[in-house]
């Protein structure tokens, strides 16, 4: 697997939000992403940025575009040095928030995408790697 | 501040979000909305968002509020034009809206509206017999 191009975007507040999924709806299309997978990835972009503001403290997210063989992807990755999640399988529970959202971020990115992967421990951050092939 | 315009069209008010909204934004929107419910008496919403390209859980809880909110200020709401692609992500994103009138374009949006304001009519002119 290769990296083909690399970007990465600041996550530092709501304005932030909002570039970030215009990046990764550009990205998305250099890809040649339907419409539909497109949106998806967009929204999955969207709830996990806002995770990164809103209980990261903050962080970035690494646009990368892949190719593994004749699939072209796009993997982003997430990464706080805010409080870490104490408890993942709570955390990936639909409807349970430790903030008043909805609780659908973490659950609702992930049926969004192909590949999902949390790493994270109480006090050392959050990374989140999502990838979705065309 | 930034404000996303609300337009007055006889007893309703029409909002076309046309911006890709910060969240803040949305919040705005929200309050806003209920003043000018409030403001105009106006009966009834529709809040177009044909020109949005993604609804995320941010935007759908709004959205959600919105509805609520203006019930319980005696406006029916109802969301028009959302987009083929959008609706595919909100559903497997898991949000239904539940409880939120939808229609698919603006027009049918005002029918409804207008069926739903002839009902409520009905109802007034029937319990005051």
């Amino acid at each position: 697997m290769s990296v083909v191009k690399t970007e990465t975007l600041e996550l530092r507040n709501e304005q932030d939000i909002v570039l970030a999924r215009q990046a990764v709806r550009r990205l998305s299309q250099a890809c040649g992403f339907s419409l539909v997978d497109q949106t998806k990835m967009v929204t999955a972009a969207s709830e996990l940025a806002r995770n990164t503001v809103t209980y990261g403290q903050g962080g970035t997210v690494l646009c990368e575009t892949i190719l593994d063989g004749a699939r072209t992807g796009l993997r982003l990755t997430f990464a706080d040095s805010g409080p870490g999640i104490a408890d993942v399988s709570l955390a990936m529970t639909d409807g349970w928030t430790s903030g008043n959202g909805l609780g659908m971020g973490l659950t609702g990115a992930k049926r969004l995408v192909n590949e999902f992967d949390l790493d994270t421990k109480p006090g050392s951050g959050t990374r989140v790697t999502i990838t979705r092939w065309k | 501040m930034e404000h996303i315009p609300i337009l007055q069209m006889g007893e309703f008010l029409l909002v076309t979000i046309q911006v890709d909204m910060h969240d803040r934004l949305a919040l705005q929107l929200q309050d806003d909305l209920t003043n000018k419910i409030q403001a105009t008496g106006a009966r009834g919403v529709l809040l177009d968002i044909s020109a949005l390209d993604m609804v995320d859980s941010f935007i759908g809880r709004m959205i959600a509020n919105i509805s609520g909110m203006s019930r319980i200020l005696d406006a029916h709401t109802v969301l028009v034009g959302m987009q083929p692609s959008v609706a595919i992500t909100l559903v497997e994103l898991g949000l239904t809206l539940p409880g939120v009138k939808t229609a698919l374009n603006v027009e049918r949006g005002m029918a409804m509206l207008r069926s739903a304001m002839g009902a409520a009519e009905k109802a007034d002119v029937s319990s005051q017999d």
